[in-house]
């Protein structure tokens, strides 16, 4: 039990690290998915389409496997798991945050675009001056939810042999056979959250000066 | 002098014809109204010429800058360069505002003076408050859209458009989102520009308005000018019988 502690830190220090150059990766690179799924060109739009209905479809522990294991079978070789690991849950969440993008930046009257247009205004300057700002306020609740999900999402790192939060507390608990540790850790992906909670209730706070 | 020649302009949406061939110049210091039932073409025209729509066939010029014409055959719109010039002599103020709701009031109206014009932000702030005061809005500068009634946000909207010198304002049924007392506001704000010898295009559903800040008025129906005079006459002696439905609707 005194050892138990300890251990636990460790793994959550590596779930921290996954969720942490997860949302560092996956947040730009779905503004480049998102821009690809509204594209005027119908292949690229329609291949970035396959590639969210794919991400979206399928398990992610499926994915995980595909992204460490395709490699050995198509190469011999592989990347090592952790690298893996981002790397599988970079494109997986990169399709999620493509999405709610898109929808956010599609919500925007067309007015909005219409009154910059005529302000004479160039494109690049209302999409960061005029469109985005609108964006990033009404796409909070959504990625809250997203974020909140990674954080819990983790877990399934071990699929591929990463030692995180909770396959430090599973094996912890196999050890001494006591569902103590597993608690524990669920009482650590709680403390996560309610921080990954607390921090979007701030942002919606901040950006509640207008509607 | 002419500021915007318009010659047998059409437009289409999906083989619908919108404009079927309409032309009428605007001269400087001009108050023109565009009036017409609902489906009738006016917001399309006004559209076509803010550029917010591409015309289909016909021949826009706007200060002596060919903006699109189809003497090769199909219409050919102006260089970037031009189009950008163009665009800043005709302002438009909406019918919704579409003012950014993310900005107060003061940077809604310095925003493009900024970064379109390139002021500095002292002399943009500066012609603002000068606007602002003139449209009673000196208390609002710090205020965002959503704090202000409709009739603010249509001034703001209007503060927004001057701020940037146009040779012609151009309004897109500016009253129809407000309430009887706030058009009045707002009429009444159009009517002082009128009296700045302001050109002005305007498309409106107030006849008493029209009639009573206009130089000219256009009666329009179906995508084309039915009839075009002094308001007096095509108020009081329309010599079109669609003229005269339509406005013997409005008298009942």
């Amino acid at each position: 039990m005194r050892n138990l502690l300890p251990l636990l830190l460790v793994g959550t220090l590596t779930s921290l690290k996954i969720f942490a150059l997860t949302l560092l990766f996956s947040i730009p690179l779905g503004a480049v998915v998102a821009r690809g799924r509204m594209s005027k060109n119908r292949l690229v739009s329609s291949l970035v389409n396959i590639y969210i209905m794919i991400m979206r479809g399928t398990p992610l522990i499926l994915q995980l496997l595909f992204v460490y294991f395709g490699p050995y079978y198509l190469f011999g070789a592989s990347y090592d798991r952790f690298t893996a690991v981002i790397i599988g849950f970079v494109i997986n969440y990169a399709a999620y945050f493509a999405e709610i993008y898109r929808g956010g930046v599609q919500s925007i009257p067309v007015g909005q675009w219409e009154a910059s247009l005529v302000l004479g205004f160039s494109k690049a300057h209302t999409f960061t001056h005029v469109i985005v700002p609108q964006v990033v306020k009404r796409i909070i609740p959504a990625m809250g939810n997203e974020v909140i999900t990674l954080v819990k999402d983790t877990a399934l790192a071990q699929t591929i042999g990463v030692a995180e939060l909770f396959r430090v507390a599973q094996s912890a608990s196999a050890r001494q056979f006591s569902t103590t540790p597993i608690v524990i850790a669920g009482l650590f992906y709680f403390i996560m959250n309610g921080a990954v909670s607390r921090f979007f209730d701030h942002m919606e706070k901040r950006l509640d000066y207008y509607h | 002098m002419s500021i915007i020649t318009v010659e047998n302009v059409t437009k289409n949406f999906d083989e619908l014809g919108v404009l079927k061939g309409i032309s009428f110049t605007l001269n400087e210091g001009e108050v023109l109204s565009i009036i017409g039932p609902s489906g009738s073409g006016k917001s399309t025209l006004l559209r076509c010429l803010t550029q917010l729509e591409r015309i289909d066939g016909g021949r826009i010029e706007v200060c002596s800058m060919t903006m699109a014409s189809d003497e090769g055959g199909t219409v050919q719109y102006a260089d970037a360069r031009t189009l950008k010039e163009i665009r800043l002599k005709l302002g438009l103020v909406f019918q919704n505002f579409n003012l950014f709701p993310h900005m107060s009031v003061l940077r809604n109206i310095t925003e493009a003076q900024i970064n379109v014009l390139g002021r500095s932000k002292a002399e943009a702030v500066d012609i603002a408050r000068q606007i602002m005061a003139k449209m009673g809005l000196e208390e609002k500068e710090n205020a965002y859209p959503c704090h202000l009634s409709g009739g603010q946000q249509q001034r703001v909207s209007i503060a927004r458009a001057l701020a940037l010198n146009p040779t012609v304002l151009c309004f897109d049924e500016p009253t129809s989102a407000l309430d009887p007392e706030l058009t009045v506001e707002i009429l009444k704000v159009i009517k002082d520009l009128a009296k700045e010898k302001m050109t002005m295009i305007v498309v409106t559903h107030e006849m008493a308005f029209a009639r009573d800040i206009s130089d000219r008025v256009i009666f329009m129906d179906e995508g084309l000018i039915v009839e075009e005079g002094p308001p007096d006459r095509l108020f009081n002696a329309p010599t079109m019988e669609r003229t005269k439905r339509f406005l013997n609707r409005y008298n009942q």
